[in-house]
């Protein structure tokens, strides 16, 4: 039998040129593609436009800036009663915006709240970005949070004094989730490896119970209990403040959410990288910080983040042991008499500052995913 | 056979193992001279993998005792760190660290484990790339690696901690064909350079080549052993020349 000779190897060509759609191509093909694509398009288009007219003429064209003052320096919302609510009354923000934002805070001292914000933001940022991640990091995460305790609480360096209760707003806001998060994450990981040990079931058992019990309670109660029945329990005269027990409260309730995120990153991972840092003779914490957890919470960054959004929002719930956060805050804004008509307004404040926390990190999640997926491509 | 004396690098007497219900190894006594190239071979689920993972106690053996480098294997952290140190494993599906270069794959144990420093380090672990003869990729990841490659990366890494003994898990069989030989002419030259090997392999072509002794498993037993020749040419058992025709068969 002979063989045919069906093709000769050729020089490679070209790949072709993508056919790159115009802006009314695109159009055509995705939003008028059919007749019911083409109703579903003109409909939704409809609503979202009538919505987003509504929307700005209330926002900024029927709304009231600011308002006036009366003889006695009060400020007398005639000017917003006039709109009837068909236009926004910013003046109510531009009023209470400092309340808002630091709550009982002495008014003389806010400026170290506004110094504390800045902290914050600028510690993320640092945190944010991979030039920085090395040892250093830490030793500014402390330094940053010292200085804001120092400037929180004041009494040195000329400082004047300000006690906790008085603290409120977008700080306490701040410290609670970041806090919150920077012991809850290192309490996860272990939990999580706790949970997975084969040779020591009294610590996989503790840790069990314990993701078992929290996970089992609604943050509200463990709130509670830190509140109201923890202090029954502690010794005369040992009696953390409100603030910290919230803060455990926190952590702990946060800690066990995020071990179960983590413990699923682990379970992900093939037997063999195991295995093989087994045979290279790490030992147990090198294996798990070398070449487990690197992988494993790599590939959870996006649950893992989700959980953060999420507590970050629930700190909010710290209301409900009257803790001055930056929603405790808007709400005691209201209780003014002539700004109770305007609460919309407040809390679409409140929203947009939460919006802006939680857009910022979901959107960094996505990079860091993108980012550190490049190199493990399998 | 070699006697089970003081200087071999591997003696097994009597290692049992049960997964359950499942007895996978009986009685297992062997021993592995210094130097001695050692190939074991078998049909697919009779326990090669879990006799030579017991050797570095990826496995725990229930009865017997295993004797590696004169240490012997119990629950002592201690024996094992130094076995795990001497003993360099290489896997059927390479097992790299994808997160890691390939550099940093061949440095970390050197580094963490010998606490070397890592200057040296990336100077031993680059003269073994060049060894298995890809130097040039030390600076990417795994991932961007053809399955030949990766396996000579796992090897170069095994061979990073100076290992005394190198055991095989059927290093070949998850290649296509074309790449089987690069990742055998390295553990050739292995061989050549005197290391101690344990390799479950069904490459016959390798085992005549290389193999002092080739031991054939079946059913969590030691079937037969012997040299190569002896092996393939004049079969003793039934099970074995049943497994032979069938290897034969699928080559
Ligand atoms: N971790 C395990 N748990 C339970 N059974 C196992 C485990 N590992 C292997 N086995 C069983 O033990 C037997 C021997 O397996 P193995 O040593 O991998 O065989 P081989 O490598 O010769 O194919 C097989 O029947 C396999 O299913
Ligand atoms: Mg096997």
């Amino acid at each position: 039998m002979s063989t045919t000779v069906n093709h000769i190897p050729m020089p490679a060509r070209a790949e072709p040129k993508l056919l790159s759609l115009g802006p009314l191509e695109w159009a055509r093909t995705n939003l008028f593609g059919s007749i019911w694509s083409s109703l579903v398009t003109l409909a939704l288009g409809y609503f979202t436009l009538k919505f987003a007219v509504g929307f700005i003429d209330w926002a900024l064209i029927k709304s009231v800036w600011t308002v006036q003052s009366d003889a006695a320096g009060k400020l007398d919302p005639t000017a917003c009663r006039i709109v009837k609510g068909e236009g926004a009354c910013w003046a109510v923000i531009w009023d209470k915006y400092r309340f808002i934002l630091f709550g009982r805070y002495p008014y003389d001292e806010q400026w170290r709240g506004a110094i504390v914000i800045a902290l914050f933001l600028a510690l993320f940022v640092i945190s944010a970005m991979r030039r920085f991640w090395r040892k250093e990091l830490a030793y500014i995460w402390i330094a940053i949070l010292t200085t804001i305790g120092v400037l929180m609480w004041g009494g040195v360096f000329g400082l004047v004094y300000v006690p906790q209760d008085l603290w409120g707003g977008l700080p306490i806001t701040l410290i609670l989730s970041t806090f919150g998060l920077a012991f809850a994450f290192p309490l996860a990981v272990l939990v999580a490896l706790g949970r997975r040990s084969t040779t020591l079931p009294a610590v996989k058992f503790i840790c069990v119970v314990y993701i078992v019990l929290i996970r089992g309670v609604p943050l509200i109660s463990l709130l509670f209990m830190a509140s109201v029945m923890f202090p029954l329990f502690m010794p005369v005269g040992l009696n953390p403040d409100k603030l910290l027990r919230a803060q455990v409260a926190i952590i702990l309730f946060a800690a066990a959410f995020l071990a179960e995120v983590v413990r699923g990153g682990l379970q992900s991972l093939p037997k063999g990288q195991y295995e093989a840092a087994d045979a290279l003779g790490l030992t147990y914490w090198q294996k798990m910080g070398q070449i487990i957890l690197p992988q494993a919470l790599r590939t959870v960054i996006p649950p893992l983040v989700n959980t953060f959004i999420g507590f970050f929002k629930d700190t909010s719930l710290v209301l409900i042991i009257g803790i001055f956060d930056l929603l405790t805050s808007g709400k005691v804004a209201l209780a003014e008499p002539i700004w109770q008509a305007y609460s919309t307004e407040v809390y679409l404040m409140l929203a947009l500052i939460y919006f802006c926390f939680c857009f910022a990190m979901a959107r960094y999640s996505r990079g860091l995913e993108r980012e550190l997926g490049r190199s493990v491509r399998r | 056979m070699t006697p089970p004396d003081a200087g071999a690098a591997i003696v097994l007497d009597k290692v049992n193992k049960w997964f359950g219900p499942l007895h996978v190894l009986r009685d297992i006594s062997m021993s592995v001279g210094l130097k001695e190239k050692i190939v074991i071979c078998g049909p697919s689920g009779s326990g090669k993998s879990t006799l030579i993972r017991c050797i570095n106690r990826l496995e725990v053996h229930q009865q017997g005792t295993i004797i590696v480098d004169g240490t012997e294997l119990t629950d002592d952290l201690r024996a094992l760190d130094t076995i795990r140190r001497d003993v360099g494993m290489v896997f059927q599906s390479f097992n790299l660290f994808p997160h890691l270069t390939i550099l940093e794959n061949c440095t970390l144990a050197p580094i963490w484990v010998r606490k070397m420093p890592k200057a040296e380090a990336e100077a031993v672990a680059m003269e073994l790339l060049t060894r298995v003869k890809i130097p040039e990729q030390a600076k990417k990841y795994p991932g961007q690696l053809s399955g030949g490659q990766q396996q000579r990366v796992a090897i170069a890494r095994a061979l990073c901690m100076k290992p005394k003994i190198m055991l095989f898990d059927e290093p070949t069989s998850a290649l296509d064909p074309e790449m089987i030989k690069e990742v055998l002419d390295t553990m050739i030259s292995l061989a050549e350079d005197g290391m101690t090997m344990v390799c479950v392999t069904h490459e016959m072509g390798f085992a005549r080549q290389v193999a002092d002794r080739v031991i054939f498993m079946d059913m969590g037993e030691i079937v037969e052993s012997g040299t190569p020749h002896e092996m393939f040419e004049n079969p003793q058992t039934d099970r074995l020349q049943l497994f032979l025709s069938q290897i034969l068969r699928g080559h």
